[in-house]
């Protein structure tokens, strides 16, 4: 079976620093990848340029068979339409560190917002789905409410739903415990857990090493931009290959205790 | 000695804010005092005058000027301040050097010039230009035009105090530039343009005034044409204050509102 994620050789440059250095990574329908390495490591650029929130500079990222942001022709990589960057992208759901829910809106308008007027479903219809994801994520008593009156973890679960709710074959997620109160992050872990149970294909940035071990499928540890060793959780998280990788989870270590 | 629960509080004396305050309530009732009482002032003429038809039609047409200004001046300053915007670096410069060109310049010279563009351009097209370029007509459009240069700073203001992170979050969900601006940015964008948008609206009432000097038929216009004729010229101006302070007493009030109903969805604004 193809993989439902393709990158290769995937750079990516910010002025003359060089943040993705070749990134080649495969990722398989159903499955769960954890990404984790230091800050500055190049894990969010990386995940920003699966749904071409960052534009690259070389190589190639394919998700379901289509390349992203771009179209080849004669050896050559065009710049999309927007039209088509934004279809891309609408099978593509992302959950954000800052949970970024739209402040003008209420829970239950977050999660219909991009249903309803990207995909023009029927209002009634993105409703009825919308106050199911909200159950699903534990929260269809809040549909109601304005995300300043939610607590970070209930935010990040309407995000979940919110992202859930153009039903994506691939789910980002950029740290997205990190912001939260150490009490609020089990909850979104939780969901999240949930998902992954369901055969979500999900690629996760996270520091959280109990959720990569018991939930994810793969660990891929990067550093420096590039992916420094990878495999099952228990192989890279309890006896890592590489001396950068040791020192990281050392460090981790060190810093829970 | 007393217990802690009965002690009293003796706050502290202000002799110089009693001193200061005494001193605005003397001014305000001898300026309320010297115009009352002033033998100069044809007090009968004032409220005569209040509510001719003369009076009535420029107040309307003053709040039509206004009004129309303001909308052009919004849609324009919504566009300019996209395009200052833009990725195109030719797109940043024209909006920039409209504002450069509109804020630049005193608005009296810019109404004037409309008002006498047909010694510029004889013709519009196929259309004679003073036929189009009624006095009302470029009225409205050098109000509305400098309006827009105004209103794109304070549009652009508001949209960069919104968190990136809807962006973000807009695009990664499939929505559109235009869709994002729309439904996500402005929205948000609103509760820190409200404010400065109703000075902004309250200014240009006044600066409506401006337009007598092309007859544009407005409340001063009117109130000139009265008092030409009369020569009770400080009576009709202060018939014209009375009508300006109603309308811009109306706009605060109203702005108000909006800013009350505004902060009461969540806030999303940095900081």
């Amino acid at each position: 079976m193809t993989p439902l994620l393709v990158a290769e050789g995937v750079h990516k440059r910010y002025g003359h620093e060089e943040v993705l250095k070749g990134i080649d990574m495969q990722v398989a329908e159903g499955e769960v990848l954890c990404l984790i390495g230091p800050s500055g490591s190049g894990k969010s650029t990386f995940l920003r340029c699966i749904n071409h929130l960052e534009k690259i500079d070389a190589g190639r990222i394919v998700v379901a068979g289509e390349l992203i942001g771009y179209r080849e022709r004669r050896g050559r990589l065009h710049e999309m339409h927007e039209r088509d960057v934004c279809r891309q992208r609408a099978a593509i759901g992302m959950v954000f560190q800052r949970f970024n829910l739209f402040p003008h809106m209420t829970a239950l308008e977050n999660v219909i917002e991009a249903p309803v007027k990207v995909k023009g479903e029927a209002r009634a219809d993105a409703i009825g789905r919308g106050r199911a994801l909200l159950a699903r994520v534990g929260l269809a008593a809040k549909e109601s409410a304005y995300p300043s009156r939610l607590s970070g973890g209930q935010q990040q679960r309407v995000a979940i739903a919110r992202a859930l709710a153009m039903q994506p074959r691939l789910m980002l997620f950029d740290e997205p415990t990190s912001a939260l109160d150490p009490e609020l992050v089990d909850e979104v872990l939780e969901v999240m857990r949930g998902l992954a149970a369901d055969g979500m294909t999900m690629i996760v940035v996270t520091h959280e090493m109990a959720f990569a071990r018991d939930a994810g499928h793969r660990v891929a540890f990067m550093d420096g931009g590039v992916i420094v060793e990878q495999g099952p959780p228990a192989e890279v998280l309890a006896r890592p290959q590489h001396e950068r990788t040791r020192s990281f989870l050392a460090r981790l270590l060190a810093a829970d205790r | 000695m007393s217990r802690p629960a009965d002690a009293r509080v003796v706050p502290l004396r202000r002799p110089w804010l009693w001193l200061s305050s005494t001193i605005v309530v003397a001014l305000g009732a001898w300026l309320a005092v010297s115009i009352w009482r002033n033998p100069h002032i044809n007090h009968a003429a004032v409220v005569q005058f209040q509510f001719v038809p003369a009076i009535l039609k420029g107040l309307r047409t003053t709040v039509v000027l206004a009004l129309a200004a303001a909308l052009i001046g919004s849609v324009l300053g919504v566009l300019l301040a996209v395009m200052r915007l833009s990725r195109s670096a030719v797109l940043r410069l024209g909006s920039g050097g409209y504002t450069w060109l509109l804020r630049g310049t005193p608005l009296l010279v810019q109404i004037l010039i409309w008002g006498n563009l047909g010694l510029l351009f004889q013709h519009i097209g196929p259309f004679e230009t003073n036929a189009v370029l009624t006095p009302f007509v470029a009225s409205v459009v050098a109000l509305g035009l400098n309006e827009g240069a105004y209103m794109s700073e304070v549009v652009r203001a508001g949209v960069l105090a919104v968190d990136r992170g809807q962006v973000d979050a807009a695009h990664a969900l499939g929505m559109s530039n235009a869709l994002a601006m729309r439904r996500i940015i402005l929205p948000q964008a609103l509760r820190v343009i409200i404010p400065p948008a109703g000075n902004q609206f309250i200014s240009l009432l006044k600066a409506t005034s401006l337009v007598s000097v092309i007859a544009g038929g407005d409340l001063l216009t009117a109130a000139q044409n009265i008092s030409s004729a009369n020569l009770l010229t400080i009576e009709l101006m202060l018939v014209a204050t009375f009508w300006y302070l109603v309308l811009t007493t109306i706009t605060s009030v109203g702005q108000f509102f909006v800013e009350r109903r505004l902060a009461r969805a969540g806030t999303g604004l940095r900081g």
